[in-house]
């Protein structure tokens, strides 16, 4: 027995120091296994058949011929598929009811699950599937979205449809100026790198998939309360997961394979393909937001609306809570802010990297710099006198509110002082030149997670979390925080994730998985330091301390709790060719404790580059005769590309939460808010064209440039 | 009536310098006969029709996305995939740089972009020219390996993390370590620590490319 307690000497300071990722060897060398990529033996391989109709009812399939095909192991449908329950509520909700597959005739939209084919060999599953006759009873559908909608109603969501404070009309009669624009947002698709996929099988009575997700207890837990089984003989993991973005929770594919590999008693994958993605994913909904600010000339809002309408489908509701962001930024006399939702016969949207912020701080964002050209203030300044003292709507306190420093360092390296605010006089050979600025916010939260935290007797800690690494870098951030909360270096540390056998913690998302699988880790160190401290020497099965922050999270006063930050950005603007170039971004982040640098920055630069994806490429087309998407692939769907993305600089603040333990406010999100914005504010000072519409497309600008010529003349 | 066509070929393939013999269906691309097959699962399917580079291997030393080529038509071609890469338990300088720089964030695209940029540092010390070469002709020699020419050159593999930055730094820094071997014994350090990036110097370059 070894007597080893944690080390001759204490060390602390790894959070805040840049650390290469604890699993990057395994990265770069192809060594790291992601969901699809485990073996088993008597591997059956499951296809989707999704709907080619955008609304009606199956009429019939026709499997026997399918059945007789070389290696075909079954074909589950609405006819003979398990029956499951999707009437409860999960840790986040209840079920978005497309996850649960093959329990009825009607399809919802096109892209909709209607049979499974499993086969011996992936090739002969896709065959099959592709063979698979169904008939349908097609109806009309309606998948047209617009701001005109009269059925549209204020729906809630996470949080209330409508909040209105004041008298709107008299404010704003009583502006010196107004700024009235509608700004519109296309329908964005998360498009993780690795598509969705998921292993199930039964092992000695208990039920394990292997899956590529945001939270493994999720995930178990909606497996269990579908499939009516007691939770702890499910378990389900997820070591590597290839980028998630908000797409990955419960879907179709783990459902099919549990529901195969209980028929067939064999190991079942189901791996989605690139073009079921896009309907069966979720994605982000198109917005049509209409912005209406009225101020005194001195720039300070009297008058404040923020109206948003997105979609939904017919079987489920989410709401792109893009009006929530004024919410929390601006103040004003009269604040009326509303989400408003449309049912569609499209599928579900869902989370999808800053949900609600990312589009809602585009129209905001835009707008207030159309203000600050009305009123003729500097943008920063503008928001400057606009900073508000509380929660403009909830009346309370900011926890901290770092916006305004964010804005002056990042001006300072950007170079804003030097700026003419005049649009359209820059120009370089066929390049019109202008810079824009924005601001970002995102939510700082913590959820109830549990922790284990295990004193090896060689000298070793092992903490233990249901956390997930989907490329946030959390393995390596946890493994500093606990090193730190031990008091030892952190190669003595080995952090073990993505398994829902670690007991119950939040999900990656929201911007909340490592702050709150941080703090849960914490509290077990600390405890297990205690008992450490006791010098009773480790026996040979370790000394364990389990942690859960229900309690601590629960005590939180009710703040306003937020990431704050300021985007920089210049483009180049060709108006003969309609091209629209990011030459340079800079976002400086007011966004807690940075846990690792290295990690943090690729964070940040990565949301930034979203900024520039969603400010002048991305966008899914839905074809209005079919109900279904152009170009549903990485081809149709551009997301930004190396040679769309120029070098990205970003940096941070001082700004620890003072609640937090380790002081950490969550990074995830936060680097693509107002970035669109800084864009397309960009493209204004260069062009002096206003782009309401994203993305800023070619054939957006070409007409719009032109204009700008002239107006530039006059 | 003559007998059905067999749909299935005993094949060999060549795979980082091992010899591999195996059944494969005719339609069993090579991407899925090293993942399934060969349980050589570093090279990833993203989306399975040649649009992502996730699947990039090297055919005979040259890029190719694998999920667009069958298996039976890679016989006889030397396949280098990410498992072949590094000499041992020694990264290779582009694996190295990646990990030191941190390009890459979920990992998923990342076996693509290394062996992508394998592909791009010989592509330029052969000297080809790319869409943003300025000046193509013989005469004018070798481009150098600018930021806009890697992310030119790079522009095959999508990353959705959204790493492009640090994979064209690391791109960059293994190509001039290359570079550097082969001309001068000059060695660079691995920014490990490196919090902050983009030196006014770096924005006017960045500038002046944008505009170039």
């Amino acid at each position: 027995m070894t007597t080893t307690t944690t080390g001759t000497s204490t060390v602390n300071g790894s959070v805040g120091t840049a650390h290469t990722r604890v699993e990057g060897r395994d990265k770069v060398t192809g060594a790291a296994r992601y969901a699809a990529e485990i073996p088993f033996d008597e591997l059956a391989h499951g296809w989707l058949v999704v709907s080619t109709i955008a609304r009606g009812r199956i009429r019939s399939l026709e499997t026997a011929p399918v059945l007789e095909m070389t290696g075909v192991l079954t074909v589950l449908h609405h006819h003979n598929a398990p029956r499951v329950d999707s009437d409860y509520v999960g840790m986040l909700g209840t079920p978005d009811p497309t996850a649960a597959v093959f329990q009825h005739d009607r399809v919802p939209h096109m892209g909709w699950p209607v049979a499974l084919v499993v086969a011996e060999t992936p090739e002969q599953a896709r065959e099959a599937a592709e063979a698979l006759v169904v008939r349908y009873e097609e109806e009309p559908h309606d998948v047209a979205f617009s701001g005109e909608r009269p059925d549209a109603y204020a729906a809630e969501g996470h949080m209330p449809a409508v909040t209105e404070k004041g008298d709107l009309d008299s404010e704003l009669a009583a502006s010196a100026v107004v700024v009235d624009a509608e700004y519109t947002t296309p329908e964005e698709h998360h498009s993780p790198m690795e598509p969705h996929a998921a292993t199930a099988r039964w092992d000695g009575g208990r039920l394990e998939v292997l899956d590529s997700n945001q939270g493994t207890t999720w995930v178990q837990g909606e497996l269990a309360k579908m499939f009516s089984l007691d939770p702890d003989s499910v378990r389900v993991r997820s070591e590597h997961v290839g980028g998630g973005f908000g797409s990955k929770g419960l879907r179709a594919h783990q459902v099919a394979a549990v529901m195969a590999a209980t028929a067939l008693q064999r190991p079942v994958r189901v791996v989605l393909t690139r073009r079921q993605m896009f309907s069966l994913t979720g994605y982000r909904s198109p917005t049509t937001q209409r912005i209406r600010l009225g101020a005194d000339a001195d720039g300070r809002l009297r008058a404040l609306e923020h109206r948003s309408l997105s979609l939904t489908s017919t079987v489920h509701e989410f709401v792109e809570p893009s009006a929530g962001v004024a919410r929390v930024m601006y103040d004003a006399d009269a604040h009326h802010t509303a989400n408003r939702l449309v049912r569609l016969d499209v599928p579900t949207p869902t989370w999808m990297r800053a949900p609600g912020e990312a589009p809602g701080s585009f129209a905001l964002e835009a707008a207030l710099d159309e203000l600050a050209e009305k009123c003729g203030i500097d943008p920063i300044e503008l928001r400057a006198r606009n900073k508000p003292e509380r929660g403009p709507v909830s009346g309370l306190p900011f926890s901290t509110h770092n916006l305004l420093a964010c804005f002056q360092e990042g001006a300072r390296r950007f170079g804003w002082a030097d700026r003419d605010p005049r649009p359209g006089l820059r120009r370089n050979g066929r390049w019109l030149l202008g810079t824009g600025t924005a601001a970002a916010s995102f939510g700082a939260g913590a959820m109830p997670s549990t922790a284990v935290v295990t004193a090896e007797a060689d000298g070793t800690f092992t903490v233990r979390i249901a956390a997930a690494d989907i490329g946030t870098g959390a393995r390596t951030a946890l493994t500093l925080v606990a090193a730190d909360a031990l008091e030892v270096t952190p190669d003595r540390v080995h952090v073990r994730i993505g398994d829902s056998d670690f007991g119950p913690a939040m999900i990656a998302g929201g911007s909340m998985g490592t702050r709150s699988w941080a703090w849960a880790v914490t509290a077990a160190a600390a405890e297990l330091r205690e008992r450490l401290t006791l010098g009773t020497g480790i026996p040979p099965e370790g000394i364990t301390v389990r942690s859960d922050t229900s309690a601590a999270i629960g005590a939180l006063a009710q703040k306003e709790r937020h990431s704050f930050g300021a985007q920089f950005a210049e483009v180049a603007v060709d108006v003969t060719t309609g091209e629209v170039r990011v030459r340079r971004m800079l976002g400086i982040f007011a966004a807690g404790r940075i846990v690792n640098p290295l990690t943090a920055r690729s964070q940040f630069v990565g949301g930034m580059t979203w900024g520039i994806s969603m400010a002048l490429h991305e966008e899914a087309v839905r074809d209005q005769a079919s109900g279904g998407h152009y170009g549903a692939d990485l081809a149709g769907y551009h997301v930004a590309a190396h040679a769309d993305v120029p070098h990205i600089e970003a940096d941070w603040v001082d700004d620890p939460d003072p609640d937090d333990p380790v002081g950490i406010k969550g990074i995830g999100e936060v680097g693509i808010v107002g970035a669109a914005a800084a864009i397309a504010n960009a493209v204004w000072h260069a062009t002096g064209v206003r782009h309401r519409h994203l993305p800023i497309r070619p054939d957006r600008v070409l007409p719009a440039g032109a204009a700008a010529e002239g107006e530039r003349d006059a | 009536m003559a007998p059905a066509p067999s749909t299935y070929s005993v094949i060999t393939l060549n795979v980082n310098g091992e010899k591999y013999t195996l059944p494969v269906d005719h339609r069993t691309t090579l991407l899925d006969a090293l993942r399934e097959h060969l349980d050589l699962t570093g090279s990833k399917k993203g989306c399975d029709q040649g649009q992502c580079g996730a699947c990039t291997v090297l055919l005979d030393g040259r890029r190719a996305v694998s999920c667009l080529q069958l298996a039976v038509a890679a016989e006889g071609r030397a396949i280098t995939t990410i498992e072949g890469v590094a000499d041992g338990e020694r990264l290779h300088p582009v694996q190295q740089a990646f990990l030191d720089l941190d390009g890459y964030q979920c990992g998923y695209c990342t076996p693509g972009q290394i062996c992508s940029a394998l592909g791009v540092i010989e592509e330029h010390a052969a000297g080809w020219p790319s869409a943003v070469t300025a000046d193509v002709r013989p005469e004018a020699g070798t481009p150098s390996l600018s930021a806009e020419e890697i992310r030119e050159r790079m522009s095959g593999n999508l990353c959705r993390c959204g790493a492009y930055v640090s994979i064209v730094q690391a791109v960059a820094q293994a190509a001039e370590a290359h570079t550097a071997q082969s001309h001068t014994p000059e060695t660079h350090t691995p920014e490990t620590h490196t919090t902050r990036t983009g030196t006014a110097e770096d924005r006017s370059a960045e500038a002046k490319e944008a505009t170039a």
